[in-house]
């Protein structure tokens, strides 16, 4: 570790290793103490987890089916189990702790809430939860994704949501994060910012990952009913990395399963363009954690690539760091061009279709199905679905996007 | 020598307050920031000089549109330190604050950084997006290399928070007037009178108060409740744009910092 950067004494409240922390505004301190103590309450209350519970299984629909693929790489010795968290209310995995950080936004007595999105897949369940809630919700969202996922913001304003659009910087996710914490700086009193990713200042990171834990211990579950032991590999994409977190935290302690995170490659890692992080960031300070990310020499954040909006995040959750040092998850990337392949190949040959994001992680098997693998059983977390990308990815498949 | 306590003793002496404005380094471009900077320095008590950064979360729309600019324009450490090097040799007494965000020193290296800003002239760094719990590996470096490390004190708090803050901040505590970012309009937390007081008790270096000051009325309020100055920023860029220009409205509020 070199003594030019802060250097922790191990280990500190919100530290994953030396990763993560609270660089925050002074003014924003308080407000995160005040979740803080609201979330280590209710992570031990069983009326909140009873609530949280009764929401996820009534509203949401959970739990959701493990299923087994019928003809995606049949033949190849991979035999592919997707976690159908597009099929969760909202389409998409953050519907899950968004109804808890709801829940803990009452608590708190906050009237107002505010988010970022990029996708629009966390927009939407933020949206969809203000209005079961009845909590009024602003969304900032990069004016280049309000583009990119027109559907969603169209979906968010139905729910009765603001949605503001950011043209600042790259007018992306980063940006939006950034008109987001400044909302909150002003606001914190009323308001809860509803963080959407395991990134951002302690407790985030921690609070996220906690209630998306759901994703891995069912799916645990379920493997174990179906197959009588853990797959050989779990797999999932990797932008903050909530929904990778959320299915590996169940496997951690199975050491005979792979884990493995699928970053975005965008045009390729050599282009420049792409929004791999952990494989070709740099350690650094962004949105509240010292973690990997994409920065210039002179410290200036550099703009992300990816086809998918919802990837497309110059940083990573501050656990992801940690997690590839300490070996325990391997880290890979699929471009673009793989992506969008495994994107239409799902839907011809399961009729399903996945999220761009998600299409990253199934990307990787079918590299790996290229290999001639060894028989092996693979859960791939289907971590939202593809109706929000259709135009986006009709125009590509028409050739008029670069 | 410390430019900060000596500019104090001077402003106790004479029955003022400290005017503080504040610009962006390479703001509008590397090559005319000086001239920007000038003026500001006619009647400048101490200079606040800002590293532009891509992703400023604690600044408001016109601080980020300018710092945008710099960057498009050019603006680099390199540039930033020449500029630095340059006013400290104009003015050798005038005390100069920077204001950063972590990531700018961080990917210099701490040390490297506050030996640079050392070398350079710089009295004093404040690092926008590092509270007083995650200070420490910052206000080390500082140190070491001859930096005061400024904190911000903000009206929300605790008694906790305020007391390490009014420990670690050195040459003088950049306090909040309210919550919010720069250049923008909101009010909550304690009034300043009281927060000034209470800093005054747990022994902090002068209060300088920022964010949201536009007119001579804003700094006779914030002087009245006992702050040692003031610092402008968004305002000026905001007002360099009307047709008077910036002068007349630097002399209104520099008058306004008589006790």
């Amino acid at each position: 570790m070199s003594a030019t950067h802060p250097d922790p004494d191990p280990p500190r409240a919100g530290r994953f290793g030396r990763w993560g922390g609270r660089y925050v505004p002074e003014i924003l301190v308080p407000a995160l103490d005040q979740l803080e103590t609201a979330f280590e309450h209710a992570r031990c209350d069983p009326d909140f987890q009873a609530e949280l519970s009764h929401l996820l299984t009534h509203f949401a629909g959970r739990p959701t089916p493990i299923t087994r693929c019928a003809n995606f790489l049949r033949g190849s010795g991979l035999e592919v189990y997707l976690k159908r968290e597009d099929l969760l209310h909202g389409g998409a995995h953050k519907t899950n702790q968004v109804l808890a950080q709801m829940l803990l936004a009452r608590r708190m007595g906050k009237r107002r809430v505010i988010a970022e999105t990029g996708a629009g897949q966390h927009g939407v369940a933020v949206a969809l939860a203000g209005a079961r809630f009845q909590i009024p919700v602003r969304i900032y969202m990069g004016q280049r994704d309000c583009e990119r996922q027109a559907p969603n913001v169209f979906r968010m304003k139905l729910f009765g949501a603001e949605v503001i659009p950011v043209d600042s910087g790259s007018a992306t996710l980063k940006d939006a994060m950034n008109e987001a914490l400044r909302d909150w700086a002003a606001s914190y009193e009323q308001t809860h910012y509803l963080v959407g990713t395991v990134a951002g200042p302690h407790p985030f990171p921690t609070l996220v990952r906690e209630f998306q834990q759901v994703i891995g211990e069912e799916a645990r579950a379920q493997m174990l009913e179906e197959c009588g032991h853990p797959p050989d590999a779990v797999i999932a994409c990797v932008g903050g990395g909530s929904n990778a977190i959320g299915i590996f935290s169940a496997f951690l302690a199975d050491s005979e399963t792979r884990l493995v995170g699928v970053e975005p490659a965008g045009q390729g890692l050599a282009s420049g363009r792409h929004g791999a992080t952990l494989a070709r960031g740099t350690p650094g300070i962004l949105h509240g954690a010292e973690t990997m990310i994409l920065t210039d020499e002179e410290g200036q954040i550099q703009e992300s690539h990816s086809i998918s909006a919802g990837l497309d995040y110059p940083g990573v959750g501050p656990e992801h760091v940690d997690l590839c040092e300490r070996g325990r998850v391997e880290y890979v990337s699929a471009t673009d061009a793989e992506a969008l392949d495994a994107f239409t190949r799902l839907s011809r040959e399961e009729g399903i279709i996945p999220a761009l994001e998600s299409a990253h992680a199934l990307a990787y098997c079918i590299r790996l199905a290229r290999e001639r693998p060894p028989a092996s059983r693979m859960l791939v977390n289907l971590s939202g679905r593809g109706d929000k990308d259709l135009s986006h990815v009709q125009k590509y498949l028409d050739g008029s996007t670069p | 020598m410390n430019r900060y306590q000596d500019l104090f003793n001077r402003l106790r002496k004479t029955g003022r307050a400290a005017f503080v404005p504040f610009a962006i380094l390479g703001y509008p471009s590397p090559a005319s920031s000086l001239d920007w900077i000038r003026p500001l320095i006619e009647r400048a008590d101490a200079l606040e000089l800002g590293f532009p950064f891509s992703d400023p979360i604690a600044d408001g729309p016109a601080i980020q549109k300018a710092a945008h600019m710099a960057l498009r324009a050019g603006a680099t450490r390199a540039t930033h330190f020449a500029i630095l090097a340059r006013i400290r040799a104009e003015y050798p007494d005038l005390p100069i604050g920077l204001l950063v965000y972590a990531n700018l020193v961080y990917r210099t290296g701490l040390d490297a950084f506050y030996e640079t800003a050392h070398q350079a002239g710089v009295d004093s760094v404040l690092v926008a997006d590092v509270p007083v719990s995650e200070i420490q590996p910052f206000s080390n470096a500082a140190c070491a290399h001859g930096i005061d490390p400024i904190l911000i004190a903000p009206p929300n708090a605790s008694d906790r928070t305020l007391a390490q803050i009014a420990r670690t901040s050195q040459g003088y505590t950049y306090v909040l007037s309210r919550s919010g970012i720069t250049g923008t309009e909101t009010v909550a937390g304690r009034p300043s009178n009281e927060l000034l007081a209470r800093l005054r008790d747990l022994g902090a270096p002068p209060a300088l108060v920022g964010f949201g000051i536009s007119n001579p009325e804003d700094v006779r309020r914030v002087l009245r409740a006992g702050a040692a100055g003031v610092i402008v920023g968004s305002s000026l860029i905001e007002k360099a744009k009307t047709p008077q220009g910036l002068r007349p409205y630097l002399l209104e509020l520099w008058q306004a910092t008589r006790l």
